[in-house]
């Protein structure tokens, strides 16, 4: 089967075949990152557009080299390079962009939904690299593959999902993802940090505390705790909620014996991870990072087709 | 079998034409020292395997063999290529210094052939590539010639060949459908 979207905005917009189908192309991508001459022809002649309205060092510098690693050719915007500083609106920038006739942007946008806003108006691909509190596709899929990798299966797995849910677009898209592939996810956080509903998004269960979410789990997907989103009225101090809500050899024992520890990055040390486990034999942090280089590779290769496939 | 199938080979045929390509291949290359094949995905993958077995059988040493898949490398990706899965490339040893057996069960256009040369190329510097194919069936869209060959069959455009393998991926027969 084919890949027929143009954008790849949300994972809850993918059937679990077309997400399959991206899992396996990445895994398959992954061969050309270990070889001396690290680049295929495929995307020759293609220009991809880096447009990062908000910071990000491994996202950015992972599709860049995913675009790279398939001869394309990348060119990064960064706010305070743009004219967004200026006062200029998304889509002004956007068809300005557009004139110079690229085949595909990358954004992130603190603006949930301004890459469907972009899609519905413009001939080239969006590809979501982080959009608010809404989705982070990438990151779902490099999370997915990772869990694949070590268990040869999504279906029937149990992850806990710990830390500011509500704010978390790397959440979202996982939950998304995962519930599709049958996984079973189990979220955990102050109350405060739980989004109401979480249930309805499909095979989900909010737990009363975190020890009962990592329970028998297979996977321990910890969350940043977004300093910069939350602002500082959700929660009282760092302390409390590493204490709460940290991942620590200890109370890492209630998982499954070698269960995988998971974490977008970048990582709060003695925050939400302690060192001992960020660094530990289950952490699985620097095989999520270097699975995002193929997963983007596999996501700017399908959707460069262009034109939708009947 | 239905109305307009030829058999080309059958599975007499098809062994005959192998065992001749692997004692041409012997003769031409001295031996089985540096030798190394490696089979297009995923036809030429099956004949790659089926070539080391009686390459093995005849010299007593074990030659590797190696999996390419081509579809990065394709000249038509503008089209509907890019919509296609990418199969795995495997080949778990150097290229560097070898002398690569290039496998695929048709040579057609040559431009497959083309992709999994250049695909080559990136993993290595070869000392030679040569080209082993069962069956050529011209309509050349590229100046590239094989250099083994199991059987010549002139075709019209329309005609479909078909490599039919058994359950443990042996060649079997060919067939050609007007």
């Amino acid at each position: 089967m084919g890949f027929k979207h143009k954008d790849i905005i949300a994972l809850r917009d993918l059937t679990k075949e077309e997400i399959l189908l991206l899992l396996d192309t990445a895994e398959n991508m992954r061969e050309i990152n270990s070889r001396d001459i690290k680049k295929v022809p495929t995307l020759r002649g293609k220009t991809i557009i880096n447009l990062f309205y908000e910071a990000s060092t491994r996202t950015r510098t992972s599709f860049e080299i995913a675009a790279k690693r398939l001869s394309a050719d990348a060119v990064n915007i960064s706010p305070s390079t743009s004219s967004a500083t200026k006062g200029e609106t998304l889509l002004d920038t956007a068809k300005n962009l557009m004139a110079m006739k690229p085949d595909i942007i990358v954004m992130r946008h603190a603006i949930s939904g301004s890459h469907y806003f972009l899609a519905k108006r413009l001939p080239c691909s969006i590809i979501n690299a982080g959009d608010g509190a809404h989705e982070h596709p990438s990151q779902g899929l490099l999370d997915m593959l990772t869990m694949r990798d070590r268990f040869g299966r999504l279906d029937g797995l149990k992850v806990a999902i710990v830390g500011d849910v509500t704010h978390s677009r790397v959440a979202r898209s996982n939950i998304q993802g995962l519930t599709k592939m049958g996984s079973h996810v189990f979220l955990a956080g102050p109350p405060t940090m739980i989004p109401t509903g979480a249930e309805q998004l499909g095979n989900v269960t909010v737990c009363k505390d975190m020890n009962e979410a990592i329970d028998g789990a297979d996977v321990v997907m910890m969350l940043r705790i977004q300093l910069e989103r939350q602002g500082k009225t959700l929660l009282p101090t760092l302390k409390e909620y590493s204490r709460y809500y940290g991942l620590n050899p200890e109370n890492l024992k209630l998982a499954k014996k070698d269960a995988m520890v998971m974490h977008p990055g970048p990582i709060n040390r003695g925050v939400e991870l302690s060192s001992y486990v960020a660094d530990g034999d289950q952490s699985h942090v620097m095989k999520q990072v270097e699975n995002g280089v193929a997963v983007r590779m596999a996501m700017l290769y399908h959707v460069s087709g262009g034109e939708l496939v009947e | 079998m239905g109305d307009g199938t030829t058999v080309i080979l059958d599975e007499n045929g098809t062994k005959r034409a192998l065992t001749r390509i692997a004692h041409e291949i012997l003769e031409r290359n001295k031996g089985v020292s540096d030798l190394v094949l490696v089979g297009i995905r995923t036809g030429g993958v099956h004949i790659a395997r089926d070539l080391a077995r009686r390459l093995e059988e005849i010299e007593g040493e074990p030659v590797a063999v190696g999996e390419v898949d081509i579809t990065l490398y394709r000249d038509d990706i503008k089209g509907h290529a890019s919509h296609l899965p990418v199969g795995k490339t495997d080949i778990p040893f150097t290229l560097e210094g070898k002398r690569v057996i290039l496998v695929d069960d048709v040579l057609y256009t040559g431009r497959t052939i083309r992709a999994a040369m250049d695909a080559l190329m990136d993993h290595g510097r070869p000392t030679i590539i040569q080209l082993a194919v069962l069956i050529d069936r011209g309509h050349r869209e590229l100046p590239i010639r094989a250099d083994f060959v199991g059987r010549n069959v002139p075709t019209s455009q329309k005609e479909i060949i078909q490599v039919q393998f058994n359950d443990e991926n042996r060649p079997v027969d060919v067939l050609l459908q007007k």
